[in-house]
């Protein structure tokens, strides 16, 4: 039976070490390995090696194939020491990483030659404990997490769609949401608008929405606009910095404007439409796919487009459609799974039916076509009523 | 014979129904049945002799306008979804 230090000394001779000198050589060349700090959690909060991840030793065999799927990508581990990295290594060998290193003197010897360290960023524990749900999925996780705390989120409309998108949004702590919209709260509305009740009539909209959505989670900045977003405007709003816009306007003026808008600044735009018993939703994301002027490149003549106000809505409806558009956004501002990009998915309610078309990109789009025709603002309300655009 | 799916907007001009069959191996001649039943689609969906621009018609998922447009071929048993703009969000 060999000891620890035999052991130690046998394994150590069988992976590949790098002194710190070394390893910071490698971390500066253009094919950086992915560093994987594997030390206990109280030791990674108190510094790490800049850009390093954190699986302790424990469940490294575990989690790594989410890390590294490739096991041709070069890994370089390190512990306090470098000796449960050596351990580390030997592990990531037999499940097959080709090129793993461990880091000898591990981060005592890194921080001691005045090598950079960073403080990890956590999330302190009431926040850990509000979010503990999405901490345990593993495509989000405390860094997940900590990226929607940094996310900004704007909503046109605090309506139906805007409901419960920025209920969800809110709860979910995406840590800034603009809410724009120029109504009050009114009696017809609270069929659907669950963001309201019977004590707001009367106010404004976005202050309404503001109150409930600070109450819910005052993590949130609530940022409200009581204003119609109009070419006057939106490039001030715009101006505030977001990372994506959740549309759940009321009017093709609306529409057209932001979309050209989301365009112009490389914003992702996450649609949502409804009517009756059946909704609409899709992703316009500038660059990987279509934008709402691909898919219909003029609004109809208004005696052809009823809104809700004429038609008539579920209110369940918008709940369905405003949360499809939550997900889509939080996957956005997370950078996971396969959002509605090129893809319109159409709901009804009645026949409890989900469908899909396909969306594709207009090389002849006046906006994000190859050629645009349209570069500055229209306006809308002429353009809408069906009078020349002035382009 | 093909399954036309009449959006909310359009449902008054064909007498309330969600699906109505229709008969044609391309696009114009599938709307052209559709439109001689129910001539208060035509403005609805034509302009100009082309698809109106706030329409969309697809056949089996894939918007025409990216085939073949009214020339598009659309085989027996086909679904034919169509789409006008929808703007509410309220």
């Amino acid at each position: 039976m060999p000891s620890y230090r035999e052991l130690l000394q046998q394994v150590k001779s069988e992976i590949d070490e790098l002194d710190v000198t070394q390893a910071r050589g490698v971390l500066d060349a253009p094919d950086r390995p992915l560093v994987v700090d594997v030390r206990e959690p109280d030791e990674w909060t108190e510094g790490r090696i800049p850009g390093a991840i954190h699986i302790p030793r424990g469940n490294l065999e575990s989690r790594i194939e989410q890390a590294a799927p490739d096991r041709a990508q070069p890994i370089l581990l390190y512990c306090a020491a470098g000796n449960r990295s050596a351990f580390a290594a030997k592990s990531l060998e037999e499940l097959g990483y080709e090129n793993v290193t461990s880091l000898a003197g591990g981060y005592t010897d890194w921080k001691r030659s005045g090598l950079p360290t960073e403080l990890p960023r956590t999330l302190d524990g009431e926040k850990r404990q509000r979010y503990s749900r999405h901490v345990l999925i593993p495509e989000v996780g405390e860094e997940g997490q900590l990226k929607l705390l940094d996310s900004r989120v704007l909503l046109l409309g605090a309506g139906g769609l805007g409901s419960p998108a920025a209920l969800y949004l809110a709860a979910a702590g995406v840590g800034r949401l603009g809410i724009v919209d120029d109504d009050r709260v009114d009696a017809s509305n609270l069929q659907r608008q669950v963001m309201h009740s019977t004590g707001r009539l009367g106010d404004w909209k976005a202050e309404s929405a503001k109150r409930t959505l600070e109450e819910l989670n005052p993590d949130v900045e609530v940022v409200p606009y009581i204003e119609r977003l109009t070419s006057e405007n939106v490039e001030r709003i715009l101006a505030d910095g977001w990372d994506v816009i959740v549309d759940g306007a009321d009017n093709f003026p609306t529409r057209y404007l932001i979309n050209d808008a989301a365009v112009w600044h490389d914003i992702p735009l996450v649609h949502g439409s409804i009517y009756r018993f059946e909704g609409q939703a899709t992703v316009f994301k500038p660059g990987a796919g279509p934008c709402y002027r691909c898919l219909f490149p003029q609004p109809p003549p208004p005696e052809l487009a009823p809104s809700c106000a004429e038609g008539g809505v579920l209110g369940v409806l918008p709940g369905i459609v405003g949360s499809l558009q939550a997900s889509e956004a939080l996957k956005l501002c997370l950078g996971i799974g396969e959002p509605l990009v090129g893809r319109l998915l159409l709901f009804d309610a009645l026949a409890t039916e989900f469908s899909e078309v396909k969306l594709r990109r207009d090389p002849a789009c006046p906006v994000c076509g190859d050629s645009p025709t349209i570069t500055e603002y229209v306006d809308y309300v002429e353009f809408c009523s069906g009078r020349p655009a002035r382009a | 014979m093909s399954v036309v799916r009449i959006p909310p907007q359009l449902r008054g001009e064909v007498g309330g129904a969600r699906e109505v069959p229709a008969e044609g191996d391309t696009v114009r001649d599938l709307l052209d049945d559709l439109m001689d039943r129910f001539p208060a689609l035509r403005p609805q969906l034509v302009e100009d002799d082309e698809i109106a621009p706030f329409v969309n018609v697809y056949v089996e998922g894939e918007d025409v306008r990216t085939l073949d447009g009214l020339d598009t071929s659309v085989d027996q048993g086909s679904t034919v979804i169509l789409l006008p703009a929808m703007a509410g969000g309220i």
